[in-house]
């Protein structure tokens, strides 16, 4: 029996589930009642996904077991555990985006029901939870919210008693969130228990009847979010190990713009790409612009153009430190003065398999060509400079590694993260445009590397982040402009700025359709 | 049920990197016991005429470096493509067109003969090479046409073309109409390193100098930084302001014209003639080569004397035991094979599991 | 009209071992690998077709031969590429280097060996039919396998659940194992049938194409299929007409190479004139036709940039390992 008197449906004892060296989870116990929404709270890390994964057969625990109303089950995969009545949202890599909504659903259903039957099915799914979904369409030429939507469907029609949903929220506006709470709140009164996954606070405290928080693969709470604040929450979940950020008024540094970015377009370069519309953006030395947004609206994009990836059109479309560089690559912005730093640490910002040193020089062989190169147009690298430069970055941020000189791929996501912000600020850029500073990063670094960006700012520096965390861009920022659907909104001061003033932006524009398919002919 | 599991190691296993290409090396030859047990040959005497036998006599060590040289200097042009992610699979088109392009001089000006006549040939050898590389580059960055389907295509057409030539305008008129060139004249052939005891050329020199340099190149320059960091990682690669396309067209051209190094100084070398037989594959066999070498020039150097090694010791085989030389052909294959297996273990670690209960062997 | 009818049937003939491997790899590549295998998994098909042949007597036991011996082959592929996660360019590569080599040490006695040809399906009545007779009723039977084959892979492929979660798993492997489909499972499977396919191509050559065993005999032909599957953007139907306009290319050449001016003189004026110019052309020009069209094909398909990244299946080549 679960503590309000409900039947218990998922009891979870002392499951432990090791990767390598790696406890990933250390004894996890809880349990879910019928009816109820269970959060399961943790930062970055601290192994919510692994146990997840493992209530939905995706992976196995090393020891523990788990109990289904009352009986001792082994989850050996995902059928298993449909067929139990466990069903699952996931975040990421679920959805196929060369194949259509109802294709998506009936790969998650088994049996030959016909597609069309599916459809139909779904389409009536939806519209009796009020999520309007039209299961002919290509899931690549959706928005993430309607992709959310399809996992949700897709879920419903297996008629689950348990519904998990891993960070759900996460690519919504604040409004669409609204939407999926009352969706979750009409699933509860259907009867229907929910695991909630989140880092969110305020939100788990509004919907949630009970959470476990984890910290390090451990269970270190149960208990009813509504008798607590966000602060306590807060406090259980990262432990006290995070300092405030602490944001210094602005002071102005000068008028001459680090960043003019002037009605500048670009069109769909992959078949799944977001074109983007008529931007102009300036950033001043001394201050923060955030550019908030849902996932997909083409802040990856915008990114890439302006970092030099992808080139304009004219070459006073993006001017740095008062040069038109529209037609300049990333080496020559870099030697402009501009530093970059993608949203993808693994594979763009860093390449994994490489040494730190090397990732170093990944960044850093044009702007301090002088430093690192010899051999004149032979372009010798200097192995020794290379090397104290990085070592160099590891303590003035505080990086965790394992070997001397590790490959990247062999940090943690935090720590890494750590390294290459501080491979950019190690050489005191004057403009500093960075994609997602925190991502998937513990919540010390992430306080760390927030500071760091007000204090490379409040310097004389201009900072453009480029961010989906709100809470987040309010803690940096000193202006905030928001991009959807490729277009940018005019700027809010922060002073002025509400997460519902944000949100309407963000949720401004209607779903990009905007890339024709051919269908097969067959 | 048995399988096997993979579990991604959190650093490249410097060991296995080592030992790798030794245990391949190891389960080739255990291949060849069962296989000679198997065809009821003795498999000691048998792997003896295989590995051993080249190795004993002076006149065979310089046959050895003779076959080596190609296979070096191909497999050296190679890595940097292969590091760099371009497939180039059409070395052996780029080897027939450099040694066309560098007879050109000897076969059609056979009266231009002086101290710049080989320079000359080995010159026009390497463009010959690199041009015809440059084709699968070109329609691979301007047209986005995939490039090893291309390379290999134009290896048919260049074989057919010295095909052409040998049997038509290039023919020698004296040949008694067998397809060949006139034999060059002695300022177009590469010196011999030790005419005392054998036939081994300025070719194996070549192929040391070109190791050297491109090992040096790769491991100690910005650009071979940038050929690693694009073969890795490409979008890593594009961040750092490298330019994928530009890196296509260096890769090729340099093994384009590596591989045409090698096909002149076949030519000028060992054959002395260009005829359509040149090539025993050595475009081909030079991939097996790059990868035992672990895509290091210099280990492509040792590889290389291996490889050359089960040419020499097919021969020797099929002479002292009756063994088809053509299983030469099939154990430089299988060696490749489990090169690229052995490789797993540096990335991952292998596990066996029996039916979802871990055994605790792993490696 | 005779003459054209005898050179339709070349035309099918040359295009009947293409459409059969092309189909085979276009399955293994919708599943998301890249098997550059081919011709060598093709080869192996040729002369075990024809060693079967020899030896049972029975040009039917050599194609079933040629069917086994090319999917288990391409197994060590498979095991390579799927359960030890190699790269599979080089893996593919190491298949062909391999199967030329073996195929070579196999078929060493059976050179120069008048081989078993395979007869055309005759049926009486129909196959006298002018013109469409010999052509629909008089052809060997492998190419009424091949157009089967076709058929099935299209409603396999795009009618069926199976076929659904193999595109799915081309699609996104990472989706597919989150979903609980047996990515590697599926995957064997696909490589299995495209080596299957492979070896029944490679058994086309030596027991119908020209029944004989010379070493290497595909000559390219299986590199030629996987340019076909690009040329088709994945798509069977399209993988059938490449096919035989390679078909028609390849005959087209081995026939002015062989033809006398005298024995073309029923073809219209114009195509006369231009065969006549074609014929002073030396014949190693003619024979690298099939080549340079390939790579002319390539170029022009893959132009466009956004289109082919569009009909690429997008796991395709790269390796999977499921956490566990």
């Amino acid at each position: 029996m679960g503590p309000s008197g409900k039947p218990t449906l998922l009891e979870v004892r002392r499951i432990t589930k090791i990767f390598g060296e790696l406890k990933a989870n250390d004894a996890v116990d809880f349990d879910i009642a019928e009816g109820e929404i269970h959060a399961l709270l943790g930062e970055n890390g601290a192994g919510k996904s692994t146990l997840v994964k493992m209530l939905f057969g995706s992976l196995q625990p090393t020891s523990g077991e788990i109990l289904w109303r009352g009986k001792p089950v082994v989850v050996s995969d995902p059928a298993t555990a449909r067929k139990l009545g466990v069903g699952m949202v996931f975040q990421h890599f679920s959805l196929f985006e060369a194949l259509t909504a109802a294709e998506n659903i009936a790969l998650s259903l088994g049996g030959n029901t016909p597609i069309s039957r599916i459809a139909e099915e779904a389409r009536a799914l939806s519209q009796a939870y009020g999520l309007p979904l039209d299961p002919g369409a290509l899931v690549g030429d959706l928005s993430v919210g309607e992709r959310q939507r399809i996992e949700i469907i897709r879920c419903l029609l297996q008629k689950p008693d348990l519904i998990i949903l891993d960070e759900p929220t996460s690519v919504l506006t604040p409004q669409e969130a609204d939407k999926l709470f009352e969706t979750l709140e009409r699933l509860r009164s259907e009867g229907k228990s929910i695991l909630y996954i989140s880092h969110r606070l305020e939100e788990v405290k509004r919907l949630c009847d009970r959470a476990t928080v984890l910290r390090h693969g451990k269970v270190v709470a149960h208990c009813t979010p509504s008798e607590q604040t966000p602060a306590s929450l807060a406090a259980m979940m990262v432990g006290n190990e995070v300092a405030a950020v602490a944001r210094p008024a602005s002071i102005a540094h000068g008028w001459e713009p680090l960043l003019e970015v002037r009605r500048f377009d670009q069109p769909a370069r992959g078949p799944f790409s977001v074109p983007l519309r008529d931007i102009s953006l300036e950033v001043f030395p001394g201050e923060v612009v955030g550019i908030a947004g849902v996932a997909g609206n083409g802040q990856g994009e915008f990114f890439e153009a302006l970092s030099g990836e992808v080139l304009q059109k004219r070459a006073d479309q993006v001017k740095i430190a008062g040069k038109d560089a529209g037609r300049l690559g990333a080496t020559a912005r870099r030697v402009l003065g501009a530093a970059l730093l993608p949203g993808e640490r693994l594979g763009h910002g860093a390449a994994p398999g490489m040494k730190l040193s090397e990732n170093l020089l990944l960044s850093r062989h044009a702007s301090d060509r002088k430093a690192m190169l010899g051999g004149g147009i032979l372009g010798l690298v200097k192995g020794g400079a290379v090397k104290r430069a990085a070592r160099r970055v590891i303590e003035a941020m505080d990086v965790r590694k394992s070997a001397e000189d590790p490959e990247a791929a062999a940090l943690s996501g935090g720590n890494l993260q750590k390294f290459i912000v501080g491979r950019e600020l190690d050489r005191q850029p004057r403009l500093l445009v960075v994609n997602q500073p925190t991502w998937g990063v513990d919540a010390g670094a992430a306080a760390m590397i927030r500071q760091k960006l007000i204090d490379l700012s409040r310097a004389g520096s201009g900072v453009l982040a480029i961010s989906q965390d709100l809470d987040e861009l309010f803690e940096i920022s000193d202006r905030i402009v928001v991009m959807a659907d490729g277009r940018l909104s005019g700027s809010l001061k922060i002073a002025e700025a509400t997460r519902e003033k944000i949100g309407i932006l963000m949720g401004g524009a209607s779903p990009a359709h905007h890339t024709g398919h051919m269908e097969d002919a067959a | 049920m048995i399988r096997l599991e993979l579990t991604r190691r959190p650093q490249h296993s410097a060991l296995f990197s080592l030992v790798s290409p030794l245990l391949a090396l190891a389960l080739t030859l255990l291949a060849g016991v069962i296989l000679f047990t198997w065809l009821g040959k003795p498999p000691a005497a048998a792997l003896y005429s295989y590995f051993i036998e080249p190795l004993t006599e002076m006149w065979s060590l310089h046959e050895l470096a003779i076959k080596a040289a190609p296979l070096i200097i191909i497999a050296v042009g190679l890595c940097v493509c292969y590091l760099s992610n371009n497939w180039n699979i059409g070395a052996e088109g780029q080897f027939l067109m450099g040694a066309i392009a560098g007879s050109a001089l000897p076969v059609l000006a056979p009266q231009f003969a002086n101290g710049a006549t080989l320079p000359l040939m080995i010159l026009c050898g390497m463009i010959g090479g690199a041009a015809w590389a440059a084709i699968p580059a070109l329609l691979k960055t301007r047209f986005n046409a995939n490039e090893i389907l291309t390379s290999l295509m134009l290896v048919y057409v260049a074989q057919l073309f010295l095909d052409w030539l040998v049997r038509g305008p290039w023919r020698n008129p004296q040949g008694f109409s067998f397809p060949g060139t006139i034999t060059f004249n002695e300022f177009a052939l590469l010196p011999e390193l030790m005419p005392a005891s054998g036939r081994a050329n300025l070719g194996f020199v070549f192929a040391l100098v070109v190791a050297v340099l491109v090992w040096f190149l790769l491991t100690r320059t910005l650009k071979g930084f940038e050929v690693r960091v694009l073969g890795q990682s490409p979008r890593a690669g594009r961040f750092a302001g490298f330019s994928p396309a530009k890196m296509t067209v260096f890769a090729f051209l340099v093994s384009g014209a590596l591989a045409g190094l090698a096909g002149i100084s076949e030519v000028a070398g060992a054959v002395q003639h260009l005829n359509e037989k040149l090539s025993i594959g050595y475009g081909f066999t030079a991939i097996i080569v790059a990868f035992l070498g672990r895509l290091n020039p210099l280990g492509a150097v040792v590889a290389g004397l291996l490889l050359a090694l089960t040419y020499l010791g097919g021969e020797a085989a099929q002479i002292s035991l009756g063994i088809s030389d053509k299983i030469a052909r099939a154990f430089q294959g299988a060696l490749l094979f489990f090169v690229l297996a052995c490789d797993t273990l540096i990335i991952y670690k292998i596990r066996l599991s029996f039916g979802g209960r871990r055994a605790t062997g792993s490696v | 009209m005779e003459t054209w009818v005898a050179i339709l049937l070349t035309v099918t003939t040359a295009a009947t071992p293409l459409l059969i491997a092309a189909l085979g790899e276009l399955v293994v590549e919708r599943s998301g690998v890249l098997n550059l295998g081919v011709e060598g998994m093709m080869v192996m098909g040729a002369v075990t077709g024809f060693a079967g042949a020899q030896i049972f007597g029975d040009p039917w036991a050599g194609v079933a031969l040629a069917i086994v011996t090319g999917a288990l082959f391409s197994l060590l592929f498979g095991f390579l590429a799927l359960t030890l996660a190699t790269n599979q360019v080089a893996t593919g590569l190491a298949l062909t280097l391999l199967g030329i080599g073996i195929s070579g040490m196999i078929g060493e006695k059976f050179i120069g060996i008048p081989g078993l040809r395979m007869e055309p399906i005759f049926v009486p009545g129909l196959s006298d039919m002018p013109v469409v007779g010999r052509l629909l009723f008089g052809q060997d039977p492998l190419f009424y396998i091949s157009i089967a084959l076709t058929v099935a892979v299209v409603w396999f492929l795009f009618r069926t659940r199976a076929g659904l979660t193999l595109r799915a798993i081309g699609d996104s492997h990472g989706s597919a194992h989150a979903l609980g489909i047996k990515v590697i499972r599926i995957r064997y499977l696909a490589v299995m049938f495209g080596g299957a396919c492979a070896g029944l191509a490679g058994a086309h050559l030596s027991l119908v194409y020209t029944p004989q065993w010379v070493e290497n005999m595909t000559a390219g032909r299986g590199w030629i299929a996987l340019a076909l599957v690009v040329f088709a953007s994945w798509r069977p139907f399209r993988v059938l007409i490449g096919a035989y306009l390679f078909g028609a290319i390849t005959i087209m050449q081995l026939h002015i190479q062989a033809m006398t001016l005298s024995e073309m003189t029923f073809l219209p004026g114009a195509i006369y004139a231009l065969a006549a110019w074609v014929k002073s052309v030396p014949a190693q020009f003619l024979s690298a036709l099939p080549y340079l069209a390939t790579v002319v094909v390539l170029v022009l398909i893959s132009r466009n940039r956004r289109l082919t990244m569009m009909n690429t299946p997008a796991a395709l080549g790269r390796p999977f390992v499921p956490d566990r």
